[in-house]
């Protein structure tokens, strides 16, 4: 019924849209959003000279100062870690078109989980490392997983908006978290509380630097693992679990859904829960794989939303996810240095952009004609 | 504490709210849900801003704001009317992209010092009515009477006028109101448009009037959202959207002064004497946005009423049932 559309009469151009009507091949979505990217990079480019700087030698210097040597690149992927763990969160809610963007919050009220193991204290400092580390990833995932439960109740209960109180809990995780470590587990007064004992640390490659040399100074650490694993569990619960396929029904087809009898509240508080731990066990993984200290400014740094660009680029498949997040891990490294600071984000938002507009190219065809129509 | 100050400066601030809350009601009674207005309002708080310090003229900077946010929004406008995209991702990306640029372009401005505000002033005779006068009409930037004016012409322009029944019916049902011959796609780019100049104007009121200067992203502090949970709560309508609004402006200045007593109500103020508690006030704002969806979304399901009915889907010519 919608062949063409009224593009056509608006431009001069002999431009037909029309829709698909079979599927494009394998490869077409990848080189779609791959060329999305390089379109991202050089309205980037111009954006950046706009501003007053040179995007090439920006360019340049991101790639360097990522990909440059085995050390950076360890830092990229350290780096990549709290995203992956992010957008996998992102991404199974997005499956069932919830739109959670309180991945952050659930980031750093994972931290907040996790730390309070330590902190509180819950476990002794004298604790072995094999008892600490699950501990507080269980911490993290439960303080994500309340986080994501708050707003999928709500939802489900509710009808409430899930996208504007996701995003209102993020504010408030922060608050939350700024009370405690100014006002409870200060360190000297300064906005954050003391270092870890080492036990509750993830392990770090540096630190079997004794057994292999050449691992000296990197600190990739576990996360890296957990975040694998997690994006393999995940891809079994998507693509071959019972669960995996009401997930994917209420996202493609709710009235279908419905008819089929799923429960679509209880999947709504479930969904929203599971994305909470997985962001949460991203925040724990961060607090205890880099900063070693409950601190405000190092978890709140955009994780979460980078998640959310990450998730859309993966095309919300959990494998793909570990690939993008190295890429925005290098952009994140990379970014810190250039000036003006916003640059990197102002490349994620244009790479979303261009992203969210290629999805075009998937669902219709663009025919050029020439001569008269 | 005198309460008038706080309710008096809790207006201008809600002015903010008051700008962007009705502008992304245009959009959403059009059809078009617009989740940039974080980003388009953190465009016109820069670009008021930077314009003003570069000529001196803060109106020239209100202008420049309004045209430049509602230049981003059309991005927004042509991916979701034009690609038919799905609205949710591309207001998100939007808010990044809004974010980023006016990062960017706003390089050194929080170093800027000063500039010319826009004036205050105070409305004659109506000054003199106790209270009120005191609250609403007494030195008061000149946005917010802007903002008292808009209130009731965005009421009768949508609920009174031929262009406003347009508007309604492209976004209740806009195959009828193609088959009438309403340019539905020309409409929703308009106001997506007008939506943006909103948050553009709602960016400016911040930084050349309410809390002057540039703060990055903290200059605005995610009353962007908020404005887009208070169109849920006020049902599409715009003399709800005030009263939500002017009630969140001044909820933002008590939290800000509630601080400075030493006494409170009769008691010893714990938030003086326990500077910490400040943090849960400063939940207050995001957890009272909360509520307030609560309050939104259970009053429209049981009157029934809610969204504009073809909010959230593109208009495709052709497909039935949209």
């Amino acid at each position: 019924m919608a062949e063409s559309r009224s593009i056509k009469q608006r431009t001069p151009l002999r431009i037909r849209v029309e829709p698909r009507l079979s599927e494009p091949p394998a490869w077409f979505p990848a080189v779609v959003s791959f060329s999305a990217i390089l379109v991202a990079l050089i309205l980037g480019g111009i954006l950046i000279s706009f501003a007053g700087g040179d995007p090439i030698r920006s360019y340049i210097h991101i790639a360097k100062a990522s990909f440059g040597d085995i050390g950076v690149i360890s830092d990229t992927i350290v780096k990549a870690t709290p995203i992956i763990l992010a957008a996998l969160a992102c991404s199974v809610a997005f499956r069932m078109k919830l739109w959670n963007i309180g991945a952050e919050g659930q980031f750093i009220m994972g931290a907040f989980g996790a730390s309070a193991i330590v902190l509180a204290p819950v476990l002794p400092a004298e604790t072995p490392p094999w008892i600490f580390i699950p501990v507080m990833m269980l911490a993290g995932m439960a303080a994500g997983a309340l986080w994501g439960f708050i707003p999928g109740y709500l939802k489900a209960k509710f009808n409430v908006n899930e996208i504007i109180s996701t995003l209102m809990l993020n504010y408030v995780a922060v608050a939350w978290v700024n009370f405690w470590i100014f006002g409870v587990w200060t360190e000297g007064g300064f906005q954050m509380s003391p270092k870890f004992p080492v036990a509750a640390n993830l392990p770090r490659l540096t630190d079997f630097a004794k057994i292999f040399p050449i691992f000296r100074g990197l600190t990739t650490h576990l996360g890296l693992v957990i975040g694998i694993v997690a994006a393999i569990i995940l891809w079994f619960i998507i693509f071959r679990s019972r669960w995996g396929y009401e997930i994917r029904l209420i996202g493609d087809n709710p009235q279908a859904a419905r008819y089929a009898g799923i429960n679509i509240t209880k999947n709504v508080i479930w969904v929203m829960m599971l994305s909470g731990a997985l962001a949460g066990l991203g925040g724990m993984s961060e607090v205890t794989g880099v900063v070693h200290r409950l601190q405000t400014a190092p978890l709140a740094a955009g994780y979460g939303f980078t998640g959310i660009i990450v998730a859309w680029l993966a095309k919300l498949n959990p494998l793909v996810i570990i690939v993008a997040s190295v890429l925005f891990g290098a952009l994140i490294l990379a970014g810190r240095e250039i000036q003006p600071s916003g640059v990197p984000k102002m490349i994620q938002g244009i790479i979303l952009v261009c992203l969210i507009a290629s999805d075009f190219l998937l669902r219709y065809r663009i025919v050029i004609e020439r001569g008269e129509e | 504490m005198d309460f008038t100050v706080i309710l008096q400066a809790g207006i201008a601030s809600g002015t903010v709210l008051l700008f962007a809350t009705i502008g992304e009601l245009f959009s959403e009674r059009a059809g078009v849900l617009n989740l940039g207005v974080e980003g388009m309002m953190l465009i016109g708080a820069m670009s008021a801003f930077s314009t003003t310090i570069a000529t001196g003229n803060p109106w020239l900077g209100v202008l420049v704001a309004m045209l430049f946010a509602g230049l981003i929004s059309q991005i927004h406008a042509f991916i979701v009317i034009t690609l038919q995209a799905d609205q949710v991702v591309s207001g998100l990306s939007l808010t990044f992209l809004g974010a980023g640029i006016s990062l960017v372009l706003g390089e050194g401005l929080s170093k800027a010092g000063t500039v010319a505000l826009l004036p205050d002033f105070s409305i004659p005779l109506l000054t003199l009515i106790p209270i009120i006068g005191k609250i609403f009409f007494t030195n008061q930037s000149v946005l917010v009477y802007v903002g008292y004016l808009l209130v009731p012409l965005s009421w009768y322009y949508i609920n009174r006028t031929r262009p406003g029944l347009h508007l309604r019916a492209v976004g209740e049902y806009p195959s009828a109101a193609d088959a009438l011959g309403i340019n539905v796609f020309r409409m929703r780019y308009f106001y997506v448009f007008v939506g943006g100049m909103l948050a553009g104007l709602a960016g400016a009121t911040i930084s050349l009037a309410v809390s002057p200067g540039w703060f990055s992203e903290l200059t605005t502090g995610g009353q962007g959202w908020i404005a887009i949970g208070l169109v849920i709560f006020a049902q599409w309508d715009p003399f709800r959207a005030a009263v939500g609004a002017y009630a969140f402006g001044a909820l933002r200045r008590l939290i800000l002064d509630i601080q400075g007593p030493l006494v409170l109500l009769g008691f010893a103020n714990p938030f003086y004497y326990n500077p910490y508690l400040g943090f849960f006030l400063q939940m207050l704002p995001y957890l009272f946005t909360v509520v307030v969806l609560v309050i939104g979304s259970r009053e429209a399901m049981r009157k029934r009423i809610g969204a504009p009915a073809a909010l959230g889907n593109p208009y495709v010519r052709g497909e039935r049932g949209k």
